[in-house]
């Protein structure tokens, strides 16, 4: 793991539709500038940007990094571009944080985003390539397949999906930056809205979203510095790790993939963790269609193998349950997709910090539980996730 | 820091046409030749780091095609950047800087022939005030040039781009004791930094790199003579202004390779930079060179890596 590590400022923007106030410069700029001042920083004291985002095609901008320099105050300094498919969020935070680790850098700014309503998802993860047919289907017909085959072998109702849809949504209400706010929502609405890809129904998955999220990570030296300076403390990373699997590999199991288990594995040794459910006081978990929280749950190691769907069904899950997910109402509440990934990061981190407002989870910030941040994308096949705590580890 | 090496390079033999390979075609071959070269077994590379570009061939996701030939069973720790594998290799090189690994596998590929560059690299641009008007790599390189021919440089103010071209490259690094057995003459990184500068070409001085002396200055290049640089030229002006800039004497030669002018797969071209400097170590022909890698318009971003031969003494300078 190298040198400590931890989160000393997080900045979000709303989570809108379409932010047809800012460019993608004004966007990236008002994440950071959120992050900075949390951090009670400016520019000036960053060493080096990395910027996380998913296809250049979701907005037709290539390589936005060389545009956006300017404006995330780069010039001067080193500055990266992730691309790591749907877990680049969080694949971002890790390289930045990695820059601490490394002990190459003290102050890494690391942003995330995407400007949906520039172009057309769905439309860009369809192309036709030179050298493969489209199935012209978008993220939602591709893991449909995936759900289908989890419900058939664990037996799960038909209803935990909408449970989720629903518990995600009701847990938005209490963010403010939150995208999808439905006051009313029950399991009636959820199952009146119009089937998608069987069995995902239109309020099962997730929106499309104008974002940017930011995060100050720090040194050891620079993070008791922020504290004794802001008073907000910081969140030390425990635990960080990547892993990547083939998505065309007979055999592999893509319903409950490898690389996500080895790569929490990984996060687990590193952080001393030998019972999730126990040991996380929050998670903050890539969930973009409803199902993904039951298939995660046993993916993770929170319930056993065919049994993650009884910890939703009994409520475990809820911002009331013993292991809260996605407090903040998740990807199925607000999905910038490049940026998804490291706003659960941030979450992960807020929450242990104490500073997750009206969705803090009061088991997290007493600092003898962590927090769990993940991300996944591509077709099931890319994991990055870190724990936090708000104890050095 | 950690001593670090490049243990292992190989790249493609470079096309001017497409034909008809995949980026999986153009990288796997070469992922077996550096861990043939090396003796060391995928399970035993620590990290993995890959650089391409979706708009090459128009589709997104370009690297998850290619991870599926690299053998990433079971699961590997990998990530990507949308950038030249230049900058995959700086993050690899940070990555074992933690102490828990060896070895990275870097590799970088592109698939020029099959795309529009003018428009290609213009999407590249400030999106709302630039790139609508579709300036295209060729008509900035001319800015640039130029500016310098107007400052008094001996350039042709009008260049030309090279051809388009399709491959790919792949380095293997390795740490000290791993390098050292796995490699008769690692090529040790002595210095690596990257640093970029506004986009706007109007808020910069087109006639020096303000970017490519500072990463010079913090990768150590003046700290003694560079026998050989691989430099990111992919237009002739730019020869002049990096050697300027990185503070190279006319005793250094330049682009022994053949250099970008005579290949050029976009996003590999920049690690091949690294790979054919670090080859003059490998074969005894150098004690000390550099690499350089660039990204955006008019060398908005500059990589500059100094690789050394384990012992520098007089006897070993030609």
């Amino acid at each position: 793991m190298g040198n400590r590590c931890a989160v000393i400022g997080v900045g979000q923007t709303e989570y809108r539709t379409k932010r047809a106030d800012v460019s993608m410069a004004g966007l990236v700029r008002e994440a950071a500038l959120r992050a900075l001042e949390d951090a009670g920083l400016t520019f000036a004291d960053i060493d080096s940007v990395v910027l996380g985002k998913a296809p250049d095609m979701f907005e037709g901008v290539a390589t936005p990094e060389l545009y956006l320099a300017d404006a995330l105050g780069a010039a001067g300094k080193p500055m990266m571009r992730v691309h790591t498919a749907g877990s680049v969020g969080g694949s971002t935070a890790l390289v930045g944080a990695s820059q601490v680790q490394a002990g190459v850098h003290e102050r890494v700014l690391v942003v995330a985003f995407e400007k949906q309503s520039e172009s057309n998802a769905t439309w860009a993860l369809s192309t036709h390539s030179p050298f493969s047919a489209s199935l012209v289907v978008g993220a939602g017909g591709y893991f449909a397949p995936y759900i289908r085959a989890y419900i058939r072998r664990s037996g799960a109702p038909g209803n935990i999906g909408m449970m989720v849809a629903v518990k995600d949504r009701i847990n938005a209400l209490r963010n403010p930056y939150a995208h999808l706010k439905i006051p009313n929502i029950d399991l009636a609405m959820v199952e009146e809205s119009m089937m998608l890809w069987d069995p995902i129904r239109y309020l099962e998955t997730c929106p499309s979203s104008d974002g940017a999220v930011a995060m100050v990570l720090a040194s050891e030296r620079a993070a008791e510095a922020a504290h004794a300076a802001t008073g907000r403390p910081p969140a030390w990373v425990h635990g960080a790790a990547m892993r990547s699997e083939p998505m065309g590999m007979s055999g592999r199991d893509s319903v409950d993939p490898r690389a996500g288990r080895d790569c929490a594995a990984d996060v687990y040794r590193q952080a001393g963790v030998t019972e999730p459910r126990r040991q996380f006081a929050a998670a903050e978990v890539y969930v973009p269609f409803s199902w993904y929280e039951p298939m995660w749950l046993e993916n993770l190691g929170f319930a056993e193998k065919g049994a993650g769907w009884k910890l939703t069904e009994a409520g475990a899950t809820a911002f009331e349950g013993d292991i809260p997910w996605n407090p903040s109402g998740g990807v199925l509440s607000s999905n910038p997709i490049g940026a998804s990934g490291m706003i659960r990061f941030a979450e992960a981190a807020q929450q242990v910090r104490g500073q997750a407002g009206e969705h803090q989870v009061a088991a997290a910030v007493d600092g003898a539980r962590l927090a769990l941040g993940h991300a996944y994308g591509g077709g099931s096949q890319f994991f990055a996730m870190w724990a936090v705590g708000a104890k050095k580890p | 820091m950690r001593d670090v090496a490049v243990v292992a390079f190989a790249q493609s033999a470079h096309s001017f046409s497409d034909l008809g390979w995949t980026e999986a075609d153009l990288v796997m071959p070469l992922v077996n030749e550096v861990l043939g070269a090396t003796g060391l077994k995928r399970s035993e590379i620590g990290f993995t780091c890959s650089g391409s570009n979706d708009y090459l061939v128009g589709t997104p996701f370009s690297f998850v095609a290619a991870l599926d030939t690299i053998g990433a069973w079971p699961p590997i720790a990998e990530s990507h950047v949308e950038q030249d594998a230049a900058w995959a290799l700086y993050e690899a090189w940070v990555r074992i800087q933690h102490g828990d690994i060896d070895t990275a596998l870097v590799y970088g590929f592109g698939k020029g022939t099959v795309g529009d560059h003018v428009g290609i690299s213009s999407l590249g641009y400030d999106p709302y005030y630039l790139a609508p008007l579709v300036p295209g790599h060729v008509a900035m390189a001319g800015l640039q040039a130029r500016a310098l021919k107007d400052a008094g440089f001996d350039v042709d103010p009008d260049p030309t781009p090279p051809p388009a071209t399709d491959g790919a490259a792949a380095v293997i690094l390795a740490a000290g004791d791993v390098a050292r057995r796995v490699c008769s003459r690692p090529a040790w990184i002595r210095g690596l930094d990257h640093r970029i500068e506004p986009h706007g070409i109007g808020a910069r001085d087109l006639t020096r790199s303000a970017s490519a002396a500072l990463a010079a200055e913090r990768a150590g290049v003046a700290t003694g003579p560079v026998e050989f640089a691989e430099l990111h030229t992919r237009f002739e002006h730019e020869e002049v202004l990096l050697r300027q800039s990185l503070g190279l004497d006319e005793k250094t030669v330049v682009n022994a390779s053949g250099g970008p002018r005579k290949a050029d797969p976009i996003m590999a071209t920049g690690l091949i930079r690294i790979g054919e400097a670090a080859s003059r170590i490998h074969d005894g022909s150098a004690a000390r060179v550099l690499a350089h890698a660039t990204a955006g318009p008019c060398l908005q971003h500059n990589l500059v890596c100094v690789l050394e031969a384990d012992s520098i003494s007089p006897e070993g300078k030609r």
